[in-house]
């Protein structure tokens, strides 16, 4: 962005609560790419997370008490975004299905749902970015998560953004886009089947040939990296927004080797 | 038939331990998902179609009871005989009744999930009626004395191995030398079985796919050819379908064709499609003496006008279950009654209730490639989670759930003291990590570190380290 008087976008970031817990850097990655895409960002300290364990667990009133305070929170800035496709698509598409008999805040949901955008999507869809200036030598695979291509047809985005990484050759798995079996809650209450599904995924991630695994959404990364490390896979795993950021000195998700 | 449904959890983990039936899962994720994405492909129109096909059957559910009757007016006029069943019981009295005034001891069966919902091969054997299932892959089943374990393909759990063995078993007649080993030698076989059978039944069974208020005709979609004998060859015909198949006109059927065979096996349109107008006319060549339909409800308009009436547009592809990871790790028969995968999960609860299925909806990861794939757009992962809030409110989940979700809850509405909490906890849990940055075990948390290890926290919360960043600027600038 110029000088040209035009006021810089207030992006308001929802860290959500794994990066918040987990992997703070990607939080710190997604504040450097909104920055460097022309942003201006803060971070309201009145949250916490999305409300999904609630929402997805049938409690819908402790799940509307979090969006309303989440809603109150975001308050004020033109853009909230997300480094996570699950807990954007539920601040966008599921809000407001939240409050259907509700029509106030139905309709504040609805105004807040505008505003919400996943991170790589908001770069190249909002900000209109086609590059990065990172660089990671690499051979990466790069798995879809659900909620982020289902809900917000995030797919093509990440893999243009992840292309002008220079170093960084990205191999496909098959089926990209069949799920990793995390689905929160669902991979500590049905722990056997979600192991199952995980490992068919890592089955593919290995045969990729690829040596780094990237993806939008920690939970998917945690579970995946989570499977690849007990089965004693060199693959290491990064949240996209890190390789975009070009952070990525640290320790892999899980830690190396 | 018994539901195991309560037990899916140990349903599931007997599958997963069936090297068998994990063999025979691969097939389902190798065959039906491509064939289905090519025909899908291969229609530019095809996205247009399930809009059209959706919007047929909500216009037609908003008028239930207007298509219904006229549905049964003309199945009336074309000399058929229309019965209203309420409830499953009701569903099989009638059958029975039918098939006692024909002095019935043989009775073939067209695939049909709706008999399968009744019980009534089970219950026409204690009234002393044979039931022979013709179509092939149920046949299998009948032979095994087992359900179907998908709704399209009932035997897909099984391998030909395990045919020819259930063949010599049950056909004891058969030389040793005689060659099974292959599908189409299994198929002549039971071919050649269910040819006599066709001649010997007085009562012929049909489900259907369509019933058309228009003309008074089911039509039924099969690929073998023994649904149009099951229909023909018999003095009687009955025809039993639940209400919601109910469509308007043919060109209705024709337009929801289009989606069905594409979705279900990836064909343009299945083998044959078959309409049935009343009993045989004078001057037919052939054709039944009479033609009975039963109409079952079994809990159907107890849906209607609830959060799950649209899973009443469901016209049994099976391109939810081709398509779900949680089917493919544990087959059908773990959902432990007649409808699996992602639509057994909404249709379960709904029909045997939510107590006895509850966990059918909530054995998902919401990945939401059923709905993305649904000929009929049902919004099945948001049914689910209206299933989970039923439950919720009911108090049916377990305890420990309910409680951690309280307290999780409690402390996710508190900002303040949820950051406290976490910028005291988080950095311990770092330090435990240790250098591996991951547990291999950790206390509360052994759902996820049974089976793969728990990536450890980085450092401090991202908030906590936010907040020093911030007010390091701000004493940075004073």
């Amino acid at each position: 962005m110029s000088d040209s008087g035009q006021a810089r976008p207030k992006v308001g970031l929802f860290v959500t609560c794994l990066v918040d817990l987990f992997r703070p850097q990607v939080g710190f990655a997604a504040v450097k790419l909104i920055e460097e895409a022309g942003c201006d960002v803060d971070v309201p300290m009145a949250q916490t997370c999305c409300g999904q364990p609630a929402y997805n667990s049938g409690d819908s009133a402790d799940a509307r008490d979090i969006a309303q305070a989440t809603i109150r929170a975001f308050e004020g800035f033109d853009y909230v975004v997300a480094p996570s496709g699950s807990c954007a698509g539920m601040l966008k598409k599921h809000y407001p299905q939240l409050f259907a008999d509700d029509p106030d805040w139905r309709a504040r949901a609805e105004a807040f749902s505008v505003r919400v955008h996943e991170l790589v999507s908001f770069l190249t869809d909002i900000m209109g970015l086609d590059a990065v200036a990172a660089a990671h030598p690499a051979t990466a695979t790069y798995h879809d998560s659900c909620s982020g291509l289902r809900e917000l047809g995030i797919a093509a985005q990440p893999r243009a953004l992840l292309a002008s990484v220079e170093g960084l050759t990205l191999k496909e798995m098959r089926d990209p886009d069949v799920c990793c079996g995390f689905g929160g809650t669902f991979c500590v209450k049905y722990s056997d089947i979600s192991n199952a599904i995980v490992e068919k995924k890592t089955q593919t991630i290995e045969a990729s040939g690829a040596e780094l695994l990237l993806a939008g959404d920690l939970g998917c990364l945690m579970n995946m990296a989570g499977k690849l490390k007990r089965q004693g896979s060199a693959i290491e795993a990064r949240h996209v927004a890190e390789v975009l950021a070009g952070m990525t000195d640290t320790a892999p998700i899980g830690g190396k080797g | 038939m018994e539901v195991t449904s309560p037990t899916f959890k140990q349903n599931a983990v007997h599958a997963l331990h069936d090297a068998q039936l994990q063999k025979a899962l691969g097939n389902v994720r190798a065959g039906f998902i491509d064939k289905r994405r090519k025909a899908a492909d291969a229609l530019p129109e095809f996205d247009a179609l399930r809009d059209a096909a959706r919007d047929i059957k909500d216009h037609t559910l908003a008028h239930l009871d207007l298509y219904l009757e006229a549905y049964e007016q003309k199945v009336t006029d074309s000399g058929g005989h229309v019965h209203w069943a309420e409830t499953a019981e009701d569903a099989r009295r009638i059958v029975l009744d039918i098939c006692r005034m024909q002095n019935a001891r043989t009775v073939t069966k067209g695939k049909s999930m709706i008999t399968e919902e009744i019980a009534l091969n089970d219950f026409l054997q204690l009234a002393g009626i044979k039931a022979v299932e013709t179509d092939l892959g149920e046949y299998i089943i009948q032979l095994r004395n087992e359900h179907p374990s998908h709704i399209i393909a009932p035997a897909v759990h099984v391998n030909k191995d395990q045919v020819e063995a259930d063949f010599r078993r049950v056909h004891d007649y058969l030389p040793d030398d005689r060659d099974l080993t292959e599908p189409e030698t299994l198929l002549d076989e039971a071919r050649r079985v269910l040819r006599a059978q066709y001649f010997e039944a007085e009562v012929g069974i049909t489900g259907a796919n369509f019933l058309v208020a228009e003309t008074g005709s089911s039509v039924i979609v099969t690929n073998e050819g023994n649904g149009d004998l099951t229909q023909l060859l018999p003095r009687v015909h009955i025809v039993i379908a639940s209400i919601e198949k109910i469509v308007p006109t043919l060109n209705d059927v024709s337009q929801i064709l289009r989606v069905l065979a594409r979705s279900a096996t990836g064909q343009d349109m299945s083998v044959y499609t078959t309409l049935s107008t009343g009993p045989r006319r004078k001057g037919d060549p052939d054709g039944p003496e009479q033609y009975h339909v039963i109409l079952l409800d079994n809990g159907r308009t107890s849906m209607l006008g609830t959060e799950f009436q649209d899973m009443l547009r469901c016209i049994r592809c099976g391109a939810c279950m081709n398509h779900c990871p949680v089917y493919h790790a544990v087959g059908g028969h773990a959902y432990g009654w007649v409808y699996p995968g992602p639509m057994g999960a909404v249709l379960t609860p709904s029909l045997i209730g939510v107590d006895k299925g509850g966990h059918l909806p909530n054995a998902s990861t919401f990945c939401g490639r059923c709905e993305s794939v649904c000929p009929m757009r049902i919004p099945l992962p948001k049914m689910m989670r209206h299933w989970r809030e039923r439950e919720f409110e009911r108090g049916l989940n377990p305890a420990t759930q309910r409680y951690g979700l309280k307290i999780w809850a409690a402390f996710a509405k508190r900002p303040r003291l949820y950051n406290f909490v976490t910028s005291m906890a988080i950095p311990l849990l770092a330090l435990f990590g240790g250098r591996k940055k991951r547990f291999s075990f950790l206390p509360l948390a052994g759902g996820w570190t049974r089976h793969r290890d728990l990536p450890a926290p980085e450092s401090r919360t991202f908030m906590q380290q936010w907040r020093e960043r911030e007010s390091g600027k701000q004493r940075a600038a004073a």
